[in-house]
Order: structure tokens, then C-alpha cells, then sequence
């Protein structure tokens, strides 16, 4: 899986309602539609700045806050190919793999706004490609990887009917 | 091998001998869902194609967070929870129960030793009573409705000793602010809490799942506590269910520990945007309060009601200054009734809500203006969680609200608590 786009920078401790406010969550399931708030409150024009393919950039503890699973769809849905941090909170991990939406583990400090990022999630590389840099990234547990390459829980479950990670 | 309590649980429920940051796959005792995480549950519920749920008994679905329905929308999704809870059979909880972490436990469907999952960042409340539960998404939900199991890393433990006395007028919410404030919100990621020591042995029942309502807020999975003789009663008191309590061993590995003396703690308040922006009262003591709210999974049970109204009896709020009054479940509600604090909330000026959430999430009951000041008994005081990102939330005890909302301006509660 490669993934390409250019760089959304946030900070540190980017919490759920932020990603998406609980004034809009409760609004609709239509997640094409709650996709236009995502980050609302960070940066009120955030969703109109989006072209496909783009990247979330955060600091540490991304997506602290609540379990509301409308987070990683509404980024999904926003046309985001994946989301970048230092270290997610456990719960968003959870439901990003869930829900199939890749994570990338690794220091963001040398990503800035603006940049473009070309993702080989199999070797386990970030290139920074305004910079001329390479970044490791942490690879992804097996149960997860099998759960995303499964794409998501669900379909996990549609070809299982429970668990399996034989 | 030695083991904390959330190795001990995860071996018990998943049949293997496991250590932290092992993967394992465990049997869930209770599994729940609130109106806002449950409707997307129960489309994956159906795209899974399952046609039953694993155990209705064994699954509670509660409206709480926006109840009654603010909205046509909202009212859509409290339609579809009602019929797949009437097609399931499963445990209901309909507007004005109350919140669902008060109805686990109170209504006596989570005890000691339990794995227990809910779709709520919150969750980890029941750790108090020695359960090993935690918040998850949507879809995890959807595969513990569909197969009673999900997969789990087990967490590595902090361990938090705490001894001491608390001093009169400083509370178990004042204790939590300080630990968060102190390791950060990010401080426990992926650990498991354990809380120990002479002031949780002190503490009430209902003290202690404050405590643990907010073991999320430092990132952890869950905020675990033995089960004492108190414990035993309690629960006793509230289920039928059998049950076997776990202890951690004497040698257990901890990832980290530390170690507190509370005795000369002061209230404690959280600033805005963050839980982790703690100090003590007297930093801000003098900020003017347009909004206080008693009540939430946090501090809405009974003991917090009586504390409030031990303040507010005989009292009235500041002028141009509001109060909202949410208890925790209908049961908590009819006893504040009987016990004559919701005509003391009432005659004090306070606005008395539906059981629930209240204006916790921001979704309806009180969303405060640009510029406003709300001081809440909540857990969050993110930007924008109570429905305006441009007001400003600070979190306290019940006492310390109930005096603040006298005042019009924060306020120390150890003035009015001898
Ligand atoms: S009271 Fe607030 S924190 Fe608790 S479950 Fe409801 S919305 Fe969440």
C-alpha cells in the first residue's frame, strides 16, 4: 500500500472533539456530511483545504478524548489517506483499525505543513519528499495488519463470522 | 508468575497465563452502548450479517447522552436503539434512566473480576469495584454483540499509592485533578491504573468510582482498585451475581510507580482546554462563573448531590449566574428527592434536568455562550465539549461548584465545611 499527498500539521494532544465536535456527531450518521467539520474548531476552513490523498499531521497523544468512532470516519470520509502522529490515544488506535483508516507511528518533527509525504506502509518507510528526508516508522502489530488488510473489523467479521488471526 | 490485577483478569477471561503486551483474545462479561456510539454498532451489526446477539443478557444499550431527543436526527437514532433492543431482547435504559456508568454498576450488571467493554471512553468507571472495563468504538462494540469476545494488548500497570488523609472540603475529584495534572494526559497511554493505599481504603464506594471515571484522562485503559469488605457490600447490595474479586500480587511488575502523601492537598481545578491543566483553587479563586453543572458519570450520585446541598441549603446563587443540576440515574434522583435536595437545589435558583449526560457533550441542556465561564463537575473541558468553542470550562468538585455558583466567581468550598 503507497500512499501520497502533502501534510496538515497539528500539535500535540489533538482530542476527538476536535476531530470532530459532538454538536455535529449526533447530528447524522451520513458520514459524507460530518466529514465537512472535521477539525472545525482547530481550523474553521480545515475541510475546504483538503485535496484527496492528504495527510493529518499531530504531535503525541493523537485522538486523546472519547470513543466516538465518527473521528476516523469523518477523516476517512474527508478524502484524508491516513493519519501521522508520535502516539495516538488507545481507544482512536482501536477504532482506526477498525474501521480501516492506515496509522503511522513515527517522529513528526521534522514534517512541517505544506509537506509532501510518499508512504510504503509494507517496507516500513516515510519519505519526505520537500525535504529529501526518510523517516522509520513503528510497524503495526500482526492482529492489526490482519485486521486492516482484512479492510476493517467488519469485513473481518462478514468473512470469519469472529476473531481469526491463524 | 506474579501478576497486577488486569494480567490476572485478562488470564482469567482469555483461559492462557498472560503478561502485559501480550495479544490475547478474552470472553467478555458485559458489553454496552450509549445513543451516541450505538447506532453506528448496530449498522456493523448488520453488515457483520450476524442475526443474534451473543448474550442478551449480558448487553445493555442506555440514552443518555442526548436525552430526551434534542433533535429530529438524534430521535432517528433512539428509534433505531429502542427497535434493535426490543428485536434482541437486550437490557434497556430509555431517557431518564441516567447515565449509563452509574447504571452498570447501580443496577448490578458488572461485578468484581469482570471483563467488561462499552462504547464510551468512560468506561474504565467500573474499575472502582475491581472490573476490568473499558471504553472502545463503535465496531469493536459490533464484534462484542456479535461474539461476546474481543482482542486485547494487555497493559502494562501504574501503580498509584496514596497515603495520607484527605483534608475536609477536598474530595476524591480534587485527589484525581491532582494525579492528572501531575503525570499529564497522556501520563498512563496504554497502562492500566491501579490506585492504592490508606485514602482509597477510605474512601466511599461512590468516592472511588470518581477516581476511576477519570483514569481515561491520563490515557489509561483502565483505573483498577481492589475489592475491600466495602466493595463486597456494595455490590452485594446492588447484584445477585456471583462473583470472584482479584488482588494483584505482592510482586507483581509495575511499569511505573508512584507515590503521594494527600494530607495537605487543596481543591483542585482544571483550566481550560485540558484536563491535565490543573492548579490549586486559590490560582483562580476570583474568576468570574456564568455557569456551573453538578452531575455527569463524574459527580452525579447521590454523595455529591448531598455535598452540593449541604452548600447551597439555605443559599442562593449569584445573580446572572446559573446552575445545572443533572443527577446521575433515576434512582439517584428519587432518593435526592426523598431527601429533600432537589427542593434545596430548586430553592436555591439551580436548574434540575433529566438524568443523563446533562450538558456534558454539548449536545443540548445548557451550551454556554462566546466568552462564558462554566465550572463543572465533569471530566472534560476540552474546546468546544460543552457545544461552544468559545467558552471556557473549568472542572472541580461538587463542593467546589456549589460554592462558586454562590459567589458568581470561583470559590474555595472549605469556607462552608468545617
Ligand atoms: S456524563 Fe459526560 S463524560 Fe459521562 S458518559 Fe455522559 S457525556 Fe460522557
Amino acid at each position: 500500500m503507497d500512499l501520497k499527498g502533502r501534510v496538515h500539521k497539528f500539535g500535540n494532544d489533538v482530542n476527538t472533539d476536535y476531530i470532530i465536535s459532538g454538536r455535529h456527531k449526533f447530528k447524522t450518521l451520513d458520514m459524507k456530511e460530518l466529514a465537512k467539520y472535521v477539525m472545525e474548531d482547530l481550523d474553521p476552513d480545515f475541510y475546504s483545504k483538503i485535496q484527496a490523498g492528504d495527510f493529518i499531521v499531530g504531535g503525541s497523544n493523537f485522538g486523546c478524548g472519547s470513543s466516538r468512532e465518527q473521528a476516523p470516519l469523518a477523516i476517512i470520509n474527508a478524502d484524508i489517506s491516513a493519519v501521522i502522529a508520535k502516539s495516538f490515544a488507545r481507544i482512536f488506535y482501536r477504532n482506526c483499525i477498525n474501521t480501516g483508516l492506515p496509522l503511522i507511528e513515527c517522529d513528526t518533527d521534522q514534517i512541517d505543513e505544506n509537506d509532501e509525504l510518499a508512504i510504503d506502509l509494507q517496507a516500513g518507510v516515510l519519505h519526505n519528499l520537500t525535504k529529501g528526508m526518510d523517516i522509520p516508522i513503528t510497524p503495526l502489530p500482526k492482529v492489526m495488519l490482519k485486521i486492516l488488510s482484512d479492510g476493517g473489523l467488519v469485513e473481518h467479521f462478514k468473512k470469519y463470522g469472529t476473531f481469526n488471526f491463524d | 508468575m506474579s501478576k497486577t490485577i488486569a494480567e490476572k483478569i485478562l488470564s482469567r477471561k482469555s483461559g492462557h497465563d498472560v503478561k502485559a503486551n501480550d495479544i490475547v483474545i478474552a470472553d467478555l462479561d458485559f458489553v454496552m452502548g450509549q445513543d451516541g456510539t450505538s447506532g453506528l454498532a448496530i449498522n456493523a451489526f448488520e453488515q457483520m450479517r450476524a442475526a443474534k446477539v451473543f448474550n442478551p443478557e449480558r448487553i445493555a444499550m442506555v440514552i443518555d447522552h442526548s436525552a430526551p431527543s434534542p433533535l429530529a436526527g438524534v430521535s432517528a437514532l433512539h428509534q433505531q436503539m429502542r427497535k434493535f433492543a426490543g428485536e434482541q431482547k437486550i437490557n434497556f435504559y430509555d431517557i431518564g434512566d441516567g447515565v449509563c456508568h452509574q447504571l452498570l454498576p447501580e443496577q448490578g450488571h458488572v461485578v468484581p473480576g469482570n471483563l467488561v467493554i462499552g462504547a464510551d471512553s468512560h468506561t474504565c468507571t467500573y474499575g472502582a469495584i475491581n472490573v476490568f472495563s473499558t471504553g472502545v468504538g463503535s465496531t469493536d462494540l459490533a464484534a462484542g454483540l456479535v461474539s461476546g469476545k474481543l482482542w486485547f494488548k494487555v497493559p502494562e500497570t501504574f501503580k498509584f499509592i496514596l497515603n495520607g488523609k484527605l483534608p475536609a472540603g477536598v474530595y476524591s475529584k480534587d485527589l484525581i485533578l491532582y494525579l492528572i495534572g501531575d503525570v499529564t494526559a497522556d501520563g498512563a497511554t496504554y497502562m492500566a491504573a491501579e490506585y492504592t493505599g490508606e485514602v482509597i481504603n477510605n474512601l466511599s464506594v461512590e468516592a472511588r468510582f470518581t477516581i476511576s471515571n477519570m483514569a481515561i484522562e491520563m490515557g489509561a485503559k483502565c483505573g483498577l482498585m481492589e475489592a475491600d469488605q466495602k466493595t463486597i457490600d456494595w455490590v452485594k447490595a446492588h447484584s445477585n451475581k456471583t462473583f470472584e474479586a482479584v488482588k494483584a500480587d505482592e510482586d507483581a511488575v509495575y511499569a511505573r510507580v508512584k507515590e503521594y502523601d494527600v494530607s495537605n492537598l487543596e481543591p483542585q481545578i482544571a483550566k481550560p482546554h485540558t484536563v491535565d491543566n490543573v492548579c490549586p483553587i486559590s490560582q483562580v479563586a476570583g474568576t468570574p462563573i456564568q455557569q456551573g453543572v453538578i452531575g455527569t458519570c463524574t459527580n452525579g450520585r447521590i454523595e455529591d448531590l448531598r455535598i452540593a446541598a449541604s452548600i447551597l441549603q439555605d443559599k442562593k446563587i449569584a445573580k446572572n449566574t446559573r446552575l445545572i443540576v443533572a443527577p446521575s440515574s433515576r434512582q439517584v434522583y428519587l432518593q435526592a428527592i426523598q431527601e429533600g435536595l432537589i427542593q434545596v437545589f430548586v430553592e436555591a435558583g439551580a436548574a434540575v434536568v433529566t438524568p443523563g449526560c446533562g450538558p456534558c457533550v454539548g449536545t443540548h441542556n445548557g451550551v454556554p455562550s462566546d466568552g462564558e465561564n462554566v465550572i463543572s463537575t465533569a471530566n472534560r473541558n476540552f474546546k468546544g465539549r460543552m457545544g461552544n468553542p468559545n467558552a471556557y470550562i473549568y472542572l472541580g468538585s461538587p463542593a467546589t461548584v456549589a460554592a462558586s455558583v454562590i459567589a458568581g466567581k470561583i470559590s474555595d468550598p472549605r469556607e462552608y465545611v468545617k
